[in-house]
């Protein structure tokens, strides 16, 4: 066999190998959605959905759950969306790229990948007791917060890296100062590529539980949160607590509740790639 | 009178000496080529005089640099304000992503006038210097990016023209241009230097001869030859200007 006809075969064995690659990974991703769809889809219906949660499983719904993580969205959201445009801008506009900005970058790139629980722990110990905020709704932003900023961060840098430095030049050479440089020209510019980052990291906060455990959520919670400093559940712990019991009819309510999980969480990233591609249709250099 | 002059000036880039002892005066209302093969120091000069290498990681300067008489690279010196007397045209066309209406306005804008009716007529005198108007004015709310490369381009001279400098910076404003497009930046060059001193840059032998009234060459960092166009196209006193216009090398 010549090499050829070698790279051929190799060529065509790829092509099929990857073929299965993907099938099996669908594959498996159906299998769930199907098995979770066949379980909970017939619980979902309009009392599941404004009930508080019950000892009895046909009476429980998931009211507490999803006012608690849209809570949680709304105000982790407030804290951490200003903070991390703020600091994507001065690293990227504003800082000098010394030495130091490199370590300063590659440290909040790092901490994106710090595993949520030592997040949790952080939280507990700062929010949770310093200042004294226990295991209220403010502590868990606080604390989810911490653990998307960086996230927001690097996308804010990345998306500002991608507009074109002709553009900067365009409104400094009209006397523009760097602020009315950034805010009129290169913050919209780079504003798809910000609120696609945005809505990722939120998207990540509502199916994050281990640091709300860690800083004191509660599973079981008979009342829907009304402050910031009530205590709160989220829809990922109210299905664990649910799937965590032996009754099979909490096993449905859970099957249930992630059926809406994943619903909220495959809405907001729609809406990230529609953004994304309207600002880029908007934009073309 | 001289509008723009130069003493000894140096400028570095890290370890890079890209120009030294430039001296150089240039009167008003009048047009100047800079040539020179790339990386001579002819871009690097024209920066200067806005100030727009500032923002270059590295680059540092030395000498006096002085527009109407006032250094400007003294620390007092207000960036906004120098760059609205010293306005810029780049290499490739930059409209903002905006309408054509808004990037004209927005010199203005950024400067605070907030009297709509004096915006308009800023703008639509602006466009016409720019010789634009004819060709947008049905069309002002449409994107910039509609526009042809040399449209684009006059946009940009529109929009610089709005603040109302007095000098006005050209860095090879037509080498992404085709011919025809070409012509018309010419012509207007032409036009503008009646009101405007004119610095440009480029790599045209022909352009400069067309469009310019002195001529300084460059060659490795420093100023080899400077004065009237017609001298140094016809009669270089120094042998490297010679070779460099003769197409010897470049």
């Amino acid at each position: 066999m010549n090499s050829l006809t070698l790279n051929r075969v190799i060529d065509t064995a790829f092509k099929y190998v990857g073929f299965l690659c993907t099938l099996s990974a669908l594959g498996i991703l159906a299998i769930f959605i199907i098995n979770i769809a066949s379980e909970g889809l017939s619980r979902i219906d309009w009392q599941f959905i404004t009930s508080l949660p019950s000892r009895k499983a046909e009476k429980a719904g998931i009211l507490t759950a999803w006012t608690g993580t849209a809570w949680i969205l709304g105000l982790t959201a407030t804290i951490s969306i200003p903070l991390g445009i703020s600091a994507g801008i001065y690293l990227e506009e504003y800082g000098k790229k010394n030495r130091l900005a490199s370590i300063i970058g590659v440290n909040i790139a790092n901490l994106a990948g710090v595993p949520s629980i030592i997040y949790g722990l952080l939280g507990l110990e700062i929010f949770g007791r310093l200042f004294n905020l226990g295991g209220s709704l403010l502590a868990g932003s606080f604390t989810l917060a911490l653990l998307i900023l960086p996230i927001i961060i690097v996308a804010t840098r990345e998306a500002l890296k991608a507009v074109p430095k002709t553009l900067r030049e365009a409104s400094f050479g009209l006397g523009a100062t760097k602020w009315q440089t950034t805010w009129h020209q290169v913050l919209p510019a780079g504003a798809g590529g910000i609120l696609t980052g945005i809505i990722l990291a939120l998207s990540r906060v509502v199916g994050e539980t281990a640091p709300l455990i860690v800083i004191g959520a509660l599973a079981y919670v008979p009342f829907v949160p009304s402050s910031p400093m009530d205590e709160f559940t989220v829809m990922p712990m109210q299905i664990f607590n649910w799937i965590s019991r032996p009754q099979h009819e909490f096993l449905v309510n859970g099957a249930a509740a992630i059926i809406i999980l994943l619903l909220i969480t495959f809405i907001m990233n729609g809406i990230a790639i529609y953004l994304r591609n309207k600002w880029q249709k908007k934009i073309n250099w | 009178m001289k509008i723009i002059e130069a003493i000894d000036v140096n400028a570095y880039y890290g370890d890079n000496h890209a120009l030294t002892n430039i001296n150089i005066e240039i009167k008003e209302n009048t047009v100047t080529a800079l040539i020179g093969p790339s990386g001579c120091g002819k871009s690097t000069f024209l920066r200067m005089l806005n100030r727009m290498n500032d923002y270059i990681e590295g680059f540092r300067n030395e000498g006096t640099l002085l527009i109407e008489g006032k250094d400007i690279y003294k620390k007092k010196v207000k960036l906004e304000d120098l760059r609205q007397h010293v306005g810029m045209v780049f290499q490739k066309p930059n409209p903002f992503p905006k309408s054509i209406y808004e990037n004209v306005a927005y010199g203005l804008r950024i400067r605070g006038v907030k009297n709509e009716k004096e915006v308009e007529e800023r703008v639509e005198k602006s466009l016409k210097k720019a010789v634009l108007w004819g060709e947008v004015k049905d069309s002002l709310d449409k994107s910039a990016y509609s526009l042809s490369g040399g449209q684009q381009q006059r946009l940009c001279i529109a929009r610089t023209l709005a603040v109302k400098p007095s000098i006005i910076l050209m860095d090879e404003p037509a080498s992404a241009l085709d011919p025809l497009s070409t012509a018309k930046i010419e012509e207007l060059i032409a036009e503008l230097r009646e009101q405007y001193t004119i610095v440009i840059v480029t790599h045209n032998m022909h352009q400069a001869s067309r469009v310019s009234d002195r001529t300084a060459f460059f060659y490795l960092g420093n100023l080899i030859e400077y004065g009237k166009t017609s001298d140094i196209f016809t009669n270089p006193k120094i042998k490297q200007t010679e070779n460099y216009i003769s197409g010897r090398f470049g």
